[in-house]
């Protein structure tokens, strides 16, 4: 038996790098085998990604891109498909996880310096996959036709027409008509089924190579590359990714489906969250819901958007509102630029990037606590402070990172 | 590090509150159990009669109602009632362009209003209607003002009208109806019941699954575990 | 390579159990996960309510005459053969491949030579059971096309298959069985059932 295989594999790495891309990848490329909780969601998102496209694939099978069909095409796969229901509660509970995973991704990221020197590159792959992925859960938040996905989507396209001289024609471009309807409904599924994904999937392969060339950042911030086995030019605090960290990421997979299946089966809607009441109601386009909020994973953007109220600097508060918001996802790139501390990790960094990073996420969470209330002056004014506060952890960052006082990088990792 | 761990799951884990009436007036929590298959039925049989007159469920087919203990049989027995097949939808008798010349909107479908508005609101709503000479319809609504659907149910629960005190608003039963109160309270209770059933009929195959899909990955999670720990000897 | 993911004979005896039954737990997720996915392509409840069995009123059925009915997308010819076209079934048997109607083509009701269960009116699908074409119904006797022995039937356009007034198939031809009789049951003299053999399932 294992000399057929043998002779097999034999015959495919004459043809094909089979043998050379599994050492490479798997079970010859070393990890720092001091990885610890906060390194199962790369793997994590991948398991999400492969569902979202299963899933998906399976949903478009029953799904009608049309603007009289779409609603009803829906409650058709939760109630006539055979088990429409579990794959479409994969699906949506999926595209919230997604979230979950890639958020907490970014954030160990943010922990231990990982976006550093050599790994700029790396993280603007990732940043880009961060774009493609709200794109996806946009267009993808449309298609079921319901209230939220309507006037959530109108929020968001009319921000186009905050864009000086060009906007309107560029809205209806987008739209391919002068309001949101079927039109916009049909090229969107269009994005969110074929161009998105594809661009994902080459985006999320280049991330791994790019992963691989330089390899993982850990806790400690170190790099295991510079200490290698002078005789087996092995990195002394390697592991093999495979068996050691295959074997861990499973244990990581079960934990997370025990959440992830928990929703789909327990508690699908979460509470309004992931799948949101308003949603269960027909577009109507002439009757907007008292009551509208993006799903969570969009608030805390949102909520910087509504924050600006005046006008500055000649620009009117609409268009300030969508440059914040742009702006606050896109100064994630700048990063590897912005931070100017000598060591990587937040375990030898000093008190102020710490104090900074707290209220960084402080206020990501107050933002999109916000984001999902009706403005009020009290929760306007809430939003413009801590938009601040999350601007300052940015902008200030070369400034604090540089007088930081920080500790001594070790050599070795530290158990 | 262990504290900003905890700190974000605890944020994760705040309570999600749903949003109550439009009104703000507070909802009265509905007796809901979709295992109850003896409520469902009188919800269901209750909903052909009073409610797909002018709403469709036309998600739903009736045949569906197998789920909930029926057979074919009785389901064309006691639920259809306008020459439908089993297998048919349960579209309204109503066309949608009646509905608005009758009462100004088209009534909605509500295959899956329990999902949009919450058993608590319907079962808040439907006992919250009250005299109003001011509409058209002769009706008003504690927790839907001025809502367009007037009083269906008010032969069982009879007339209240509405008694302001300062700013706190209450209903009195001004003229009693066929049932008594607590009677209402029970029948509005299956009929909310079954409109939960409705709005997602395969909820209780979907738990019976979850159970088994948890207790698999307990058993999975076990085994991994010590595959783990196994291989990570070699490290340690 | 097929040394790291395969049970070697250096791993100790717990590795290659543990090995071996998460690698088989793993298979039954698996399987288990698929199972929803390739089900939901299965007819929908929608598909089968539309493929619910459907009441046909024949009393306007005029003998020699076809009526063509759908039934789960499907056309359902229903013929009322006069007693001139039954006298051909037992003329042309001679040519047929299966006269006695062996292979389960029809229900049991329906195993005989008029292949139905009021001798006169034949309930059959009309779709050759070579590739699925819809034959045509040639009752004109020997035409030019058809030769001087064809005494009406129905031929299908797209390979020439031959069948007689009772859908039983010609020997020599693409076509390899009889056409198929469905389910159907008289709900009364002039009311037909098709797609069912209870009353009750209407």
């Amino acid at each position: 038996m294992s000399t057929l295989l043998n002779s097999m594999l034999e015959w495919i790495d004459k043809r094909f790098p089979l043998s050379s891309n599994w050492k490479a990848h798997l079970s010859e490329y070393y990890a720092p085998k001091n990885f610890n909780f906060w390194y199962f969601f790369g793997s994590l998102a991948l398991l999400v990604f492969v569902n979202q496209l299963l899933t998906g694939i399976f949903l478009t099978m029953n799904y009608k891109p049309d603007a009289s069909q779409a609603f009803a095409s829906v409650e058709y796969i939760m109630r006539d498909v055979e088990y429409g229901w579990l794959i479409r509660y994969m699906h949506s509970t999926g595209a919230s996880m997604f979230f979950v995973v890639v958020y907490l991704h970014m954030f160990r990221g943010m922990m231990y310096g990982s976006y550093r020197k050599p790994r700029e590159l790396l993280w603007l792959v990732g940043m880009a996959i961060f774009f493609v992925l709200m794109s996806l859960a946009f267009t993808g938040y449309i298609l079921p036709w319901g209230q939220m996905s309507y006037w959530g989507a109108q929020v968001i396209v009319s921000m186009f027409g905050a864009i000086p001289s060009i906007g309107d024609t560029l809205q209806q471009w987008l739209l391919g008509d002068f309001t949101l309807s079927d039109a916009a409904l049909n090229r969107f599924f269009a994005y969110h089924v074929v161009t998105l994904p594809l661009v994902l999937i080459v985006l999320v392969f280049v991330h791994i190579l790019a992963l691989h060339e330089t390899g993982s950042n850990n806790p400690d911030g170190i790099e295991i590359k510079a200490n290698k086995n002078p005789v087996t030019g092995i990195p002394v605090d390697g592991i093999p990714f495979h068996p050691y960290y295959t074997v861990k990421d499973i244990v990581g997979v079960v934990v997370f489906l025990f959440v992830f299946c928990g929703i789909i089966f327990f508690a699908p809607e979460m509470g309004g969250y992931f799948l949101e009441y308003n949603n269960f109601i027909p577009a109507n386009t002439l009757q907007t819901p008292d009551h509208i909020a993006p799903v969570w994973y969009f608030t805390p953007y949102y909520s910087m958007l509504r924050a600006v109220t005046v006008n500055f600097l000649g620009i009117d508060a609409k268009l300030w509102g969508v440059i914040l918001m742009a702006g606050s996802v896109v100064i994630f790139c700048f990063l590897p630029w912005l931070d100017r501390s000598p060591v990587k990790s937040i375990r030898y960094k000093g008190p102020y990037f710490k104090i900074a990073l707290t209220l960084f996420v402080i206020s990501f969470f107050v933002l999109g606590w916000l984001g999902t209330k009706s403005p009020t002056p009290l929760y306007t004014l809430l939003a413009q402070i801590f938009t601040i506060i999350y601007f300052a952890f940015f902008i200030l960052m070369p400034w604090y990172s540089k007088i930081d006082k920080t500790k001594p990088e070790p050599k070795r990792l530290q158990e | 590090m262990k504290k900003i761990t905890i700190a974000l799951l605890i944020l994760c884990m705040t309570p999600l509150s749903v949003i109550a009436g439009e009104s703000g007036m507070p909802l009265d929590r509905a007796p809901v159990d979709i295992t109850d298959n003896a409520s469902l039925k009188r919800g269901a049989e209750s909903f052909v009669n009073y409610c797909l007159t002018c709403h469709g469920a036309s998600y739903m087919r009736y045949n569906r109602h197998r789920d909930i203990g029926y057979t074919n049989e009785e389901i064309l027995e006691k639920l259809v009632y306008t020459g439908q097949k089993v297998g048919d939808l349960m579209e309204s008798a109503m066309r949608k362009k009646e509905g608005e010349e009758w009462f100004g909107v088209v009534p909605p479908d509500l295959s899956v209003i329990a999902r949009a508005r919450g058993a608590d609101w319907l079962y808040t709503y439907l006992r919250a209607f009250y005299r109003d000479d001011a509409t058209a319809t002769g009706w008003n609504n504690l927790v839907f003002d001025r809502v367009a659907m007037p009083h269906v149910l008010y032969e069982m629960q009879g007339e209240q009208k509405l008694v302001v005190k300062g700013d706190d608003k209450s209903l009195a039963l001004e003229k009693p109806g066929k049932m008594s109160a607590a009677d209402y309270d029970k029948f509005v209770g299956d009929l909310v019941n079954y409109l939960v059933y409705l709005g997602e009929p395969h909820a209780k195959a979907r738990i019976d699954l979850g159970i088994k899909v948890m207790l698999f990955l307990l058993g999975m999670f076990v085994l991994s575990y010590f595959l783990k720990k196994e291989y990570w000897r070699d490290i340690h | 390579m097929a040394d790291s993911f395969t049970i070697n004979e250096k791993m100790s005896g717990r590795r290659k159990f543990l090995v071996a039954a998460t690698s088989v737990a793993s298979g039954v997720a698996g399987a288990a996960i698929a199972t929803p996915f390739l089900l939901s392509m299965m007819p929908s409840e929608r598909a089968k309510a539309a493929g619910a069995p459907i009441e046909v009123d024949i009393s306007k059925l005029e003998p020699g005459m076809l009526l063509m009915v759908e039934w789960r997308g499907r056309v359902v010819w229903i013929l009322n053969r006069t007693p001139e076209m039954l006298a051909t079934l037992e003329k042309v048997e001679p040519e047929l491949a299966d006269p006695n109607s062996d292979k389960k083509q029809q229900p049991d009701y329906a195993k005989n030579r008029t292949r139905s269960i009021k001798p006169e009116i034949l309930v059959a699908e009309g779709i050759c059971t070579h590739l699925g074409c819809s034959p045509v119904f040639r009752k004109d006797i020997a035409p030019a096309d058809l030769g001087p022995d064809w005494l009406g039937g129905f031929f299908c356009p797209c390979h020439g298959s031959k069948f007689d007034l009772a859908g039983r198939v010609y020997k020599s031809v693409p076509a390899p069985t009889n056409m198929v009789v469905p389910p159907h049951v008289y709900l009364s003299d002039t009311q037909l059932l098709i797609g069912s053999e209870s009353e009750g399932s209407a």
